[in-house]
């Protein structure tokens, strides 16, 4: 045998992986760290900034009992639930109606159909709330639809609320009701069961926990909001622009951390009662099942077609107003186009930093946290060492899809300003923002690269370990190009986010680091609505193009270098 | 309870030191005992099956010499050297695992060479290594092709080239045919052995099927809830089962509850049967006797015969090449003795259900065990 010709292992062979163990054990400590700063300690300074007085000394509830005795500040926790009760309720039906179209009829073009549905997921939620101004607010197109009533108020919110929720309803809808085992439809209709029956003890019951999950994740995200209700709130106070008032407008840091506190309780309550009733979700599909093919249903077929095109024009409708808006000169008086809008710099003083600021904070968050969200996934799945470690940055991870991104940014300008923090020079700073963007949306991204790990063959590191390989190698040759398609998702995720999102970075920008929303916000507060929806048109542009990328990348991707997993 | 450690005679001679030796190696999972106190021998150039039903340790057993799951306690060495607290990527072992976990990402060669190119060698001596282990597990022309165009044989071949690329001490293969097809496992039953003596490299193969370990082995481990029943050649296990499981597990066998009734007699029902075991237990005491199928007498019977009994032709099972015979003795309706005729037989004999038929239980034949409650 030529084995010979092959030079064997070196004695310092087990010095070396013995090296290995200590750089992985290393690598997790690092990593713990990173999350226990990033997102741990920063709730934990909001935490105890809620206790404390303005000179920093504790002082118990103190402050929690002046909250709770101003009429004017615990009636915003009221007008924040009954809103979020009240666009659920309006949103769960409808998202679930157009996810049976997409999923359970014959209806043509479905997939642009479901693309349509999801366009406000590349718009910052302010962009509905400006287009309701210009189609009902004082200047409205559509204002005599009102008949007297203003806007400016809980209805308003509601409504843009239900345009900017819809599509993350749509998504858990379309997933649950994907999922349909078609042999239970054979048996219903070979026991002659009617077609209202089967879908009251069929379908609904299968979909019955994606229904539960989409309603919570609407009340979150209505409950901590800031965009929508600053914009088109009038004077009706919820919790997000209260925060918003207490710490930017009366600087009053304590009472804004109290909101904070007040905020961070229905997103948990909520996150908890979903995990405890996903855990008593059955398997929808057991190995045998046979995968559901909608019939044609002619009527159905065509009420369902209609429903769909009448949602996805109000859809596109209002979104289009806002961008249509941006080209006009002087709403409405004098309709005809122009650029002048986009002169960003007339209107608010950055200008175009403000964009090119966000855009670099994007590419930063997107960059960075894949890097740390798949290498941190790998370490807790694929290594074996400090198992309490690995648990620990796991339930981290986990921790920031209960934190709405108003409370974690609250908690890092007290975080970060801290007097005994080294860090505070950083306040301001683009590296803050792109840190706190990465812990706010860590948790996708993070159950995204897990779930791709956990797909590949849990023997790969054995294998490599027998082979001598250290596990580095087998990282970048092996594990890294098999989940290139999640590794890319979760980039465009962490970069579309960042982009369009406005609670997360209200309270951490500095004077150099403003950002495209937060020009968006303070041009609406300065009557310069016009040049608010050119910005918001311009961050739309901007995501929909890199998605654009994305759906290119990912197929020149797999026809060229993922050609290996064809057979 | 451990069986004392037996080595049997292997290709590199009885004198040969121990390959891998085990002493009191447990591991326990929570409050669930996976592998009790095993100690064990295996002599270099051996092929070894670890063989037991499901949840037996045998796994486990395997996981733990390659370090992938480390012992609580005992003492593991290679070559006369203590592996007990080395990481795998210490120890000197080529695995195969179930699944092949085969880089679906790199090519054919890629794969063979994964554990090549980490030594620094010239590229024309990994490809010529590469060529050369590709040949030798019958894929010579497949190195540019990528596993998912491979079918389950060739994958499984290709993740026994790229095992034995760095020339292990030692081979471990973990129920590599499981997830193979009859025909194609019987196939590479006989190459996977004929590679081996080849190559002459240890190794130890888990299986649940006791025919391809019997097929296979030059030493079997029988293996149940975690204690080692039994360690011999394939020939020993078969015929002589040192437990009821492994009489049992190996071959078929049918089991008849008896009273010892003298130093060399046994009571079953109204029958008396000589055995020249039975004085090993106490008169009096019950035991199992343990009875292959082939082995009972049909041909040839006279008054002379020991163990001569009337049975009745209760079922017949066609089995091929053969017919397995359910027969009920008339003296006792309620034992039933199965017993292997083969197609030749059954023509000469006429044997048919329902009928009358006079057997021989050789004495030597009747296996004893203990009787546990």
């Amino acid at each position: 045998m030529s084995v010979a010709s092959i030079p064997a292992p070196a004695p310092a062979a087990t010095l070396r992986v013995a090296r290995d163990a200590w750089i992985i054990r290393l690598a997790v400590v690092l990593l713990v760290a990173w999350l226990l700063l990033t997102i741990a300690l920063p709730l934990w300074a909001l935490l105890s900034k809620s206790f404390q007085n303005a000179s920093g000394q504790l002082v118990g509830l103190a402050n929690y009992v002046r909250y709770f005795s101003t009429p004017t500040l615990y009636g915003s926790v009221f007008n924040s639930v009954a809103v979020a009760l009240v666009t659920t309720v309006i949103v769960i039906p409808l998202a679930f109606a157009y996810a049976y179209a997409l999923t359970r009829s014959r209806m043509p073009c479905r997939g642009l159909f479901y693309a349509g549905a999801l366009l406000p997921l590349f718009a910052p939620s302010l962009l509905p709330a400006i287009s309701l101004i210009y189609l009902f607010g004082n200047q409205g197109l559509l204002k005599g639809l009102l008949f007297g009533g203003s806007i400016y108020g809980a209805g308003g919110i509601i409504v843009a609320q239900v345009f900017y929720c819809f599509p993350h309803a749509l998504i858990i809808a379309v997933t649950a009701l994907a999922l349909a085992d078609a042999r239970l439809y054979e048996v219903a209709a070979a026991l002659g069961t009617r077609s209202a029956r089967v879908f009251r003890t069929v379908t609904l019951p299968g979909a019955k926990f994606g229904l539960v999950n989409a309603a919570f994740v609407v009340f979150t995200l209505v409950v901590t909001d800031f965009g929508i209700p600053k914009v088109v709130g009038g004077q009706f106070n919820v919790l997000a622009t209260d925060a918003y008032k207490q710490v930017v407008g009366q600087q009053n840091f304590e009472m804004g951390a109290v909101v904070g506190m007040v905020l961070l309780l229905p997103a948990v309550l909520a996150f908890a009662i979903d995990r405890i009733v996903q855990r008593r979700q059955v398997a929808l599909l057991s190995a045998r099942a046979v995968p559901y093919e909608p019939k044609a249903g002619g009527l159905r077929d065509v009420a369902l077609t209609g429903y769909c095109l009448i949602v996805v024009a109000l859809l596109i409708g209002v979104l289009g107003t806002a961008i249509w808006a941006s080209f006009i000169s002087y709403w409405p008086y004098n309709l005809s186009l122009t650029l002048r809008n986009y002169d960003f710099g007339t209107f608010d003083q950055s200008g175009w930093m403000s964009y090119r600021n966000s855009v670099v904070l994007a590419a930063g968050a997107a960059a960075i946290g894949t890097a740390i969200v798949f290498t941190g996934a790998y370490l807790i799945e694929k290594t074996k060492v400090l198992t309490a470690g690995r648990m620990l940055a796991h339930l981290l991870a986990m921790l920031p899809m209960a934190v709405p991104g108003l409370v974690l940014g609250l908690g890092y300008v007290f975080f970060v300003n801290a007097g005994w923090n080294p860090l505070n020079v950083l306040y301001g700073t683009l590296i803050v923002l792109i840190v706190n963007c990465i812990a706010h949306f860590y948790t996708v991204a993070h159950i995204t690269a897990l779930t791709a790990l956990k797909q590949i063959d849990p023997e790969f590191e054995s294998v490599a370990a027998s082979l001598k390989v250290p596990f580095w190698r087998t990282f970048r040759r092996v594990t890294v190009p098999i989940c290139m398609p999640a590794i890319l998702d979760i980039a465009v995720y962490l970069f579309v986010n960042a982009l369009t999102t406005v609670s997360a970075v209200i309270f951490l920008y500095g004077a150099d680091t403003k950002l495209a929303a937060i020009a968006i916000v303070h041009m609406d507060e300065a009557g310069a609505t016009a040049g608010a929806a050119a910005m918001a048109s311009v961050i739309v542009a901007t995501a929909l193009a890199v998605k654009l990328m994305h759906i290119l990348l990912d197929r020149v991707l797999f026809m060229r270098l993922q050609a290996w997993r064809k057979r | 309870m451990n069986v004392p450690v037996k080595s049997a005679a292997s290709a590199a001679g009885p004198a040969a030191a121990p390959f891998l030796r085990i002493r009191g190696l447990s591991k326990r999972f929570g409050r669930f005992t996976a592998l009790q106190d095993i100690s064990l021998d295996i002599p270099p150039g051996d092929f070894v099956c670890f063989l037991g039903p499901s949840g037996c340790g045998k796994t486990t057993l395997l996981r733990a010499i390659a370090g992938l799951d480390p012992q609580d306690e005992g003492r593991i060495e290679i070559a006369g050297r203590d592996v007990s607290r080395l990481p795998p990527a210490a120890r000197d072992f080529g695995i195969v695992f179930q699944s092949y976990a085969l880089f679906p990402n790199l090519t054919v060669a890629a794969n063979v060479g994964y554990g090549l190119v980490n030594r620094r060698a010239a590229r024309a001596a990994i490809e010529a290594r590469v060529t050369e282990l590709l040949a030798l597990v019958g894929l010579p022309d497949q190195g540019g092709k990528y596993p998912a165009q491979l079918s389950g044989g060739q994958q499984q071949r290709v993740a026994l080239a790229r095992a034995l690329a760095t020339a292990p001490g030692l081979l471990l293969l973990d129920e590599p045919l499981s997830a193979l097809d009859a025909r194609v496992r019987l196939r590479l039953r006989d190459e996977i052995k004929t590679l081996q003596r080849r190559l002459g490299v240890t190794t130890i193969m888990v299986t649940h099927d006791q025919e391809e370990a019997l097929a296979m082995a030059d030493l079997i481990v029988v293996m149940n809830q975690g204690v080692i029943e039994q360690v011999g050649s394939p020939q020993e296990i078969y015929r002589k089962p040192a437990t009821a499981f492994v009489a049992d597990f190996v071959g078929t066998m049918t089991f008849l509850d008896a009273e010892v009734s003298g130093p060399m007699s046994l009571r079953v029902g109204a029958i008396d049967l000589a055995c020249p075991d039975a004085g090993r237990f106490q008169t009096g005491s019950v035991v199992r006797i343990g009875l292959r199928p082939e082995e009972i007498r049909v041909r040839n019977l006279d008054h002379l015969t020991p163990n001569r009994i009337i049975t009745k032709v209760a079922m017949l099972d066609f089995l091929g090449s053969f017919c397995r015979a359910h027969l009920k003795p008339e003296a006792a309706p309620d034992v039933t003795i199965l017993a292997d005729f083969s197609l030749n037989l059954m023509r000469d004999l006429a044997v048919m259900q329902g009928q009358r038929l006079t057997v021989g239980l050789p004495p030597e034949s009747l296996r004893l065990f203990a009787k546990s409650s």
